[in-house]
């Protein structure tokens, strides 16, 4: 029986065989959507201040403005590939065994979709129907 | 078993707490970002379910819940850029890590109160 595996750490089982092969691109896609949230939170910040004092009806004016309605529905867009590609590295790192890993990295693509899609879908209806629609 | 230094025998030190904000603000700003699809839902929804909403927002434990907000998004902003230079292999040398550390920190407290007080005066808060 080879018992020297035992006290080999997995760093050195891995040495010699080259890279995954793959998962650059989340790499990339991580730090892309960084870049496009340095503008688009400081929007964010910009936009609660105005909304804040307004009120429902103040609200859906912002939001029929374009340049308001586009960088909201991409605030929300590019912060939940963000913060998906986030929390993923966070689940890897944390949690060992398979099958919870597999459960959780579906669990947070299923949340931040979700959220996105009902964030994306609720500014474009403001935006295109206005008041009381 | 950890088969690298362990988070236990590590002194502390302002880059490693600088690296478990990073990561903290980020998880808060997670949870933020459905603050954020709820106000939109809300104000989707009609007038009722968003002056509920607003007066949520308004109450004490929601201003405590934005204040966290603005700190997480100054902060993981900062520390964003940080890691943006770290990618490209610059910043490691460690006075300049520690410097980098502080000034992230210090802009995130300077910016979330300039803010706060920004909103007061123009009665958003």
């Amino acid at each position: 029986m080879d018992v020297s595996g035992q006290y080999r750490t997995p760093l050195s089982r891995a040495r010699g065989l080259g890279s995954a092969k793959e998962g650059v691109h989340r790499f990339i896609a991580e730090r892309a959507t960084a870049i496009a949230l340095v503008p688009l939170s400081l929007w964010a910040v910009y936009a609660v201040l105005r909304v804040a004092p307004v009120g429902y009806e103040g609200a859906v004016n912002l939001l029929q403005s374009p340049v308001n309605a586009v960088l909201a529905v991409l605030l929300i867009a590019v912060s939940c590939a963000h913060m998906e590609a986030g929390m993923r590295v966070i689940i890897e790192d944390y949690v060992q065994k398979h099958g919870p890993k597999i459960a959780l990295l579906l669990l947070n693509a299923g949340v931040c979709w979700l959220g996105g899609a009902l964030g994306v879908f609720s500014i474009l209806k403001v935006a295109l129907l206005g008041v009381g629609a | 078993m950890p088969l690298s230094p362990h988070l236990q025998v590590w002194r502390w030190h302002v880059t490693m707490a600088a690296s478990i904000f990073t990561r903290a603000t980020g998880v808060a700003l997670y949870v933020g970002l459905f603050v954020v699809v709820g106000w939109a839902a809300s104000l989707a929804t009609g007038p009722g379910s968003y002056d509920l909403f607003m007066v949520v927002m308004a109450s004490w434990l929601g201003k405590l819940v934005l204040f966290g907000l603005s700190l997480s998004i100054f902060y993981h902003l900062a520390a964003g850029l940080r890691h943006l230079a770290f990618d490209s292999g610059r910043g490691f040398e460690p006075k300049t890590a520690d410097m980098t550390a502080v000034i992230c920190i210090a802009f995130a407290l300077v910016a979330t109160v300039a803010v706060w007080i920004l909103a007061y005066f123009i009665g958003a808060v």
